[in-house]
């Protein structure tokens, strides 16, 4: 990885950050009494991609693994929820399990690419070829004979009725829509601040170090690989998460959770918002999500096609993404100012 | 049962080699992972029905994808590939974006529906099976393929040059060899096997907006199992999973027959994690 292009190992964070962290949660948590359901849905979701773009864009920025396929955590988390939780009638057990399953499948996957030593892009061509199987896979369990416990998995229509989280204190009833609201808002800020927290430790510096010269870790004494496998099913579980609130937010899986579309709409999130900072995928997620519902409205047919036009423009012109750009042109801008002060 | 279940890996291995060989020679020789290749594929074979529509025989409508897709590749290669050499992650990303792009555009020219041609093939029974005879087309063209490119890259000066490039770009262009010209030319020849794979799926397959997809996963496990060499890499991965492919197909069905490929291929990238061809440090 060219290292102009990538983020630096993070400090503590300054006490303003955490004003502005609290001040984010206290609107969040203002927020349902003041915007309608409508406003609210399209919030929670866009906080749900968010936090798959955050589990790519911190394993791409961070620790230099390129991983196309974030969505097959994704929907595994989704698939994993909607058959345990149909199957067992509970939902507390299942949230559980959903993200344990995804852990467990990146375990594996991701000790045979990085304990095989693969290169950068043959890492990311495998995940995207894995995400292609597992969606022809599910495509293709459309027959009844395709059951699970008693859940059958539809192929391509998706598992429908999937149940809402029941909390004990809330008398069996599943969340409602502010419910899911604030359960999305909550863990996405929360793993924001979590992995931005992480940066900050011993575990942090050794994957950006890693990044930066994997060779020089390993005789500094690092099991490199162990690291590595570490951020990957971080990022993993982080994507099964979010997999599991989107079958939360929409009562819903289906086989497009794992399509190339979705593959590549993560890579856009995260290359329009910058992968250097932590937030950039989360402003790059509202953005894109923004503009193409906004497109879809005014009835652009093919939003792919845009979507397509962004990520090769976003490549070839601001390979660094928005924020770090727009952090870029503040930073000339200032230095200039500053320059000209001191000239005089 | 021996004859179809031997008919069926002798398919699914020229079918392989068919939609990988583009893929492999322009990873091979330049480095690049064309995300975009199943697209190529695609384009292919919508000039081909188009020609095949307006009156033209099989023949020369399957050369016209080629050409036409070659040209593309060539428009692509100076219009967004030659500002990213180096630069491999971001020309994965540019053709991915290149591929949803074509997905796009070709949905909102052609519709989402699949075009298909009435060309007629008759049966040929061995066996006590029947195969339709186009299917043994697919894989002398395949077979072909191989052959043509092995033919341009040993005897032909061209193929010299281009062997030269892909050993040491830097050697070759001190000794007086235009490596962009060569670089848009491969990425040409690498574009127009795609158009003309393409064009060879339209009997069976028709042409739609999702074609490429169908097979780009197989494509990019072949390409990354077999490693750098194209020609070698290609024959040695398409035999592999062609045979585990077809067998398997046999037996369960064809999603099955993919998963294992997949499965087989993940375990071969911790034994051979640069493929099959890794350790050879000269050939084709």
């Amino acid at each position: 990885m060219i290292p102009e292009f990538s983020a630096t190992a993070a400090r503590p964070p300054k006490a303003w950050w955490w004003g502005v962290i609290a001040l984010i949660a206290l609107a969040m948590v203002m927020l349902p009494y003041y915007v309608d359901i409508a406003l609210q849905l399209d919030l929670s979701i866009i906080f749900v991609f968010a936090l798959l773009a955050l589990s790519m864009g911190f394993l791409w920025g961070y620790a230099g693994i390129l991983s196309f396929g974030q969505t097959i955590f994704f929907g595994l988390g989704g698939y994993a929820y909607a058959v345990l939780a149909l199957n067992t009638g509970m939902t507390g057990l299942p949230f559980l399990g959903a993200l344990l399953i995804p852990v467990a499948f990146s375990a594996l996957l991701g000790y045979f690419m990085i304990y095989g030593r693969i290169s950068d892009i043959y890492l990311s061509v495998t995940t995207l070829v894995v995400t292609l199987i597992f969606e022809k896979s599910i495509r293709s369990t459309s027959g009844p004979e395709y059951v699970i416990g008693s859940v059958r998995l539809n192929g391509q229509n998706g598992i429908p009725g999937v149940p809402g989280l029941t909390l004990p204190w809330l008398d069996g009833a599943p969340l409602s829509i502010e419910g899911v609201f604030y359960l999305t808002a909550g863990a996405m800020l929360l793993v924001y601040v979590a992995l931005r927290l992480l940066l900050t430790t011993r575990f942090g510096r050794v994957i950006v170090g890693i990044r930066e010269n994997e060779r020089r870790m390993e005789l500094l004494g690092y099991d490199t690989r162990l690291y590595k496998l570490g951020a990957f099913v971080l990022a993993g579980g982080i994507a099964a998460l979010s997999g599991v609130l989107y079958a939360l937010w929409g009562n819903f899986v289906a086989p497009e959770m794992f399509n190339l579309n979705q593959a590549a709409q993560v890579v856009i999130w995260v290359i329009v918002g910058g992968r250097s900072t932590l937030i950039g995928p989360i402003f790059g997620t509202g953005i894109v999500q923004y503009t193409s519902n906004w497109l879809g409205t005014v009835g652009v047919g093919q939003v792919t096609l845009v979507l397509g036009i962004v990520l090769m423009v976003f490549v070839l012109v601001f390979p660094r993404g928005l924020l770090p750009t727009i952090g870029d042109a503040f930073g000339y801008v200032r230095r200039r100012v500053a320059g000209r002060g001191a000239a005089r | 049962m021996i004859a179809t279940t031997l008919y069926l890996i002798i398919y699914s291995i020229s079918l392989l080699m068919l939609v990988s060989l583009g893929l492999a020679i322009i990873f091979g020789m330049m480095k690049v992972i064309n995300l975009a290749h199943g697209e190529f594929m695609m384009l292919g074979a919508y000039a081909c029905v188009l020609c095949v529509n307006a009156g033209a025989p099989l023949w020369l409508a399957f050369a016209a994808a080629a050409l036409a897709v070659g040209l593309f590749g060539i428009v692509v290669e100076r219009l967004i590939i030659r500002f990213l050499y180096g630069r491999i992650v971001d020309t994965l990303l540019a053709t991915w974006g290149l591929s949803l792009f074509l997905v796009g555009l070709v949905t909102t020219v052609f519709g989402p529906q699949a075009w298909s041609i009435s060309a007629r093939f008759g049966n040929v029974s061995f066996g006590g099976m029947n195969f339709s005879a186009y299917t043994f087309v697919l894989i002398a063209i395949s077979i072909g393929m191989v052959v043509v490119t092995w033919l341009i890259a040993r005897l032909t000066t061209v193929g010299l040059i281009v062997r030269g490039t892909m050993q040491d770009a830097t050697v070759a262009s001190g000794l007086g060899v235009n490596r962009n010209l060569v670089y848009m030319g491969t990425f040409g020849y690498g574009a127009a096997l795609a158009g003309l794979a393409g064009a060879v799926l339209v009997p069976i397959t028709g042409a739609s907006p999702s074609l490429g997809l169908f097979f780009v996963a197989k494509a990019f496990i072949n390409v990354i199992i077999g490693g750098h060499l194209p020609l070698i890499g290609t024959i040695a991965a398409s035999s592999l999973f062609g045979t585990i492919d077809g067998f398997v197909s046999y037996v369960w069905s064809s999603v099955v027959g993919e998963v294992s490929v997949l499965i087989v291929a993940v375990i071969l990238l911790r034994l051979l994690p640069l493929g099959i061809t890794g350790r050879l440090r000269s050939g084709l």
